[in-house]
């Protein structure tokens, strides 16, 4: 940057770079640099792109894989649920047709679609990214510019690469402070959620700073940038930095040793400039937050494991109606402490807490007890390549021992499109990012969103308890 | 819906007038919209029947959607924050199956105003104040006509004529008949080549 350039966000940056023309609309037509695909939200945009006779424009920057619908137990073909193994099917015939490279189990690095992006390297900083599935926001941890976007979306980038979509406003949130120990990732953007709302993030992407995400590991940082969209966020990101460039290093997708250090210059290049003005700057004290658990019916219902579930009168006039709704919905008593509510079922994994340092967090915490009686805990790695890693760690012997189901990887029971579900009113202890009325897959089933560590803690005392007392030792300490 | 047919490809929409439907409450996601069990079909044909239905069920049969007074409605009438969660398009799908070709709204969660602009239903907006108004009014009356004007940026009903908030460049795409944007980014040409040469990771 000369000294007359004006400071620009890393939003501006890469947005500029991608900027094909704007439209009449005002709105800008943006190159998608990397466009990832799955099973759900796929088959019905390649049918439009059949019925307009359109080929795909850049097939070599489209990358699909398969993680909503498959089992955990058996994934052997045909899948037993015909259902399931039609959209399987219709996704490789897809990737066939229009010479897709599909990463499916056969490739050995089949997962979520958000865990195998980053793993493979196909994640990288400066990129647009977009998929259909709301929480692309994930490889924003990477400098990325990456949204969710619907099915007449993906139709638009297989035909023509670009999205038509307008600039958003970035807010900066910097979490200062340092974390107490036995505080995770998962706290941290709970709390941003709760201080900020659902829908308080709608026409922002979100750039999360400050000294705690600065010592955040990739995998901590993308499970923040992962439910910014539940903060109505489509879109968040943290700088490239030097643990950033490290974590690429060796990827399958990433440039070799001779290109890499070329590279890695011009990703931390593209952090947003000393003097970026922002659209808006909040601050939240990063050592004040606690283990964070819902106890509603959207992630902002949070509260922090020593508070109590709140009462309608003590919510201002407009959120009565909805913290009423959410009170009969998960049958909780106003006023009552979230601490020491039983649990039915444990799920470890997904998209936002289904890496490898999310199992090894769990596992430290799993190999002090054994699962309640009664208790039903999964823990459902996020890709395959999580699986490998994870048992080359000896962590399925720790979970097996304990009572945990080792699982094969995919989406799973947070959003319940294959066979693990909750089952009538269950009450499960989750690490995943929804807690939407019915969301893993039974209509009256109720979801506590937290850390995989509290999981784990709850697996094992069958209610929620605090992981900072249950195993002050095994919590991670900073 | 008054929609004015350019030529063979271009659907401008310009007002929609029809009886309205009100569903009450914040932050409806769409997973409640269309639970995720449904979405296991290659195509979109389904969607409509299964629009609300754990929420149909829990309601039993006192869901505004299964509600008679109703029946035929075309613009529907929501809180704040409606469709956030998942960018699942099969939500504005099974509405606009069920029968529904706007939104009037408090405000829209981002990537389902989205999807509606691609799929023609425009999504409005109107305060929190006239939002009630218009909301007792069509309860009250679920008979009457309810006209969403894109070039007049109003909703009118029987509680009056309401200015209406629609971002400018949906209210373009919506009435100029750019609202399937294929077709439009597709006109830029080989300026997407271009722009795609300009960047360094495209090449490798």
């Amino acid at each position: 940057m000369t000294s007359t350039a004006k400071p620009r966000s890393l939003f501006a940056k890469v947005w500029d770079a991608h900027r094909v023309r704007e439209l009449p609309s005002g709105q800008t037509q943006l190159l998608i640099g990397t466009h990832l695909i799955h099973e759900v939200t796929s088959p019905q945009a390649f049918a439009m792109l059949r019925e307009l006779g359109l080929p795909v424009r850049f097939p070599a920057r489209t990358f699909a894989t398969v993680d909503h619908i498959i089992p955990t137990d058996d994934q052997s073909r045909p899948l037993a649920d015909d259902l399931a193994e039609a959209m399987m099917s219709e996704l490789e015939r897809n990737c066939r047709d229009y010479d897709i490279q599909f990463f499916g189990p056969a490739t050995g690095a089949q997962g979520i679609v958000h865990v195998i992006g980053p793993e493979l390297g196909l994640t990288q900083p400066g990129m647009t990214i977009a998929c259909g599935d709301s929480h692309t926001s994930t490889h924003g941890a990477f400098g990325a510019i990456a949204f969710g976007i619907g099915t007449s979306q993906v139709r638009d980038v297989l035909a023509s690469q670009c999205l038509a979509i307008a600039p958003l406003k970035v807010r900066r949130i910097e979490v200062t402070g340092k974390l107490q120990h036995g505080v995770y990732a998962k706290d941290v953007i709970l709390a941003i959620i709760r201080k900020l709302g659902v829908n308080g993030g709608v026409g922002y992407a979100y750039e999360y700073a400050g000294a705690v995400i600065d010592a955040m590991s990739m995998e901590e940082r993308m499970t923040v940038c992962n439910m910014s969209i539940e903060g109505g966020a489509r879109c968040g990101y943290v700088n490239p930095d030097r643990t950033t460039v490290e974590y690429l290093r060796g990827r399958r997708y990433t440039p070799n040793d001779a290109a890499f250090e070329a590279k890695a210059k011009a990703w931390l290049a593209l952090a947003s400039d000393p003097g970026t003005v922002y659209d808006d700057v909040v601050r939240i004290d990063g050592g004040a937050i606690e283990p964070s658990i819902t106890w509603g019916i959207h992630p902002g219902h949070n509260l922090g494991v020593s508070e109590s579930i709140p009462t309608p009168n003590g919510v201002p006039d407009d959120e009565r109606a909805e913290v009423e709704e959410a009170l009969e919905y998960m049958d909780f008593a106003a006023g009552a402490s979230i601490e020491g509510t039983p649990i039915d079922v444990a799920f470890i994994g997904s998209c936002t807490n289904g890496r490898i340092s999310d199992l090894r967090e769990a596992a430290k915490i799993a190999q002090t007890g054994h699962v309640k009686p009664g208790v039903r805990a999964l823990v459902v790695p996020g890709s395959m390549a999580v699986r490998e890693q994870a048992e080359k760690e000896g962590l399925h012997e720790i979970f097996r021992k304990a009572g945990f189901e080792w699982r094969e990887p995919g989406c799973s029971m947070c959003l319940a499109m294959n066979p693990d579900k909750l089952r009538g009113r269950e009450v499960c202890a989750s690490s995943s990012n929804r807690n939407f009325k019915g969301r893993q897959g039974s209509p009256s089933g109720r979801t506590l969103l937290m850390s995989p560590a509290m999981v784990a803690a709850a697996a094992i005392a069958g209610k929620v308890v605090d992981v900072r007392e249950i195993a002050p030792d095994a919590a991670t300490k900073r | 819906m008054s929609q004015k047919k350019n030529d063979d490809v271009l659907v401008r929409i310009t007002s929609i007038e029809g009886s309205a439907c009100v569903v009450r409450g914040d932050d409806i996601d769409t997973d409640r919209i269309i639970p995720a069990r449904f979405m296991k079909v290659v195509t979109f044909d389904d969607m409509g029947r299964h629009a609300f239905e754990d929420a149909r069920k829990a309601a039993k049969g006192k869901h505004p959607l299964d509600d008679p007074r109703y029946s035929g409605a075309e613009i529907l009438v929501v809180g704040n924050n409606f469709g956030c969660g998942s960018s699942r398009e099969h939500a504005p799908q099974a509405l606009m199956r069920f029968g529904f070709k706007a939104f009037v709204g408090g405000s829209f969660a981002e990537i389902f105003a989205g999807n509606c602009t691609s799929l023609g239903l425009p999504c409005v907006t109107l305060p929190s104040d006239q939002l009630m108004k218009l909301m007792d009014s069509v309860e009250l009356d679920p008979a009457q006509r309810v006209r969403i004007d894109l070039e007049a940026r109003t909703v009118t009903s029987r509680a009056g004529s309401m200015a209406a908030g629609i971002p400018d460049g949906v209210r373009m795409q919506l009435t100029e008949g750019t609202w399937d944007a294929t077709r439009v980014l597709l006109e830029a040409g080989d300026a997407i080549e271009r722009t795609a040469q300009g960047i360094t990771y495209f090449q490798a």
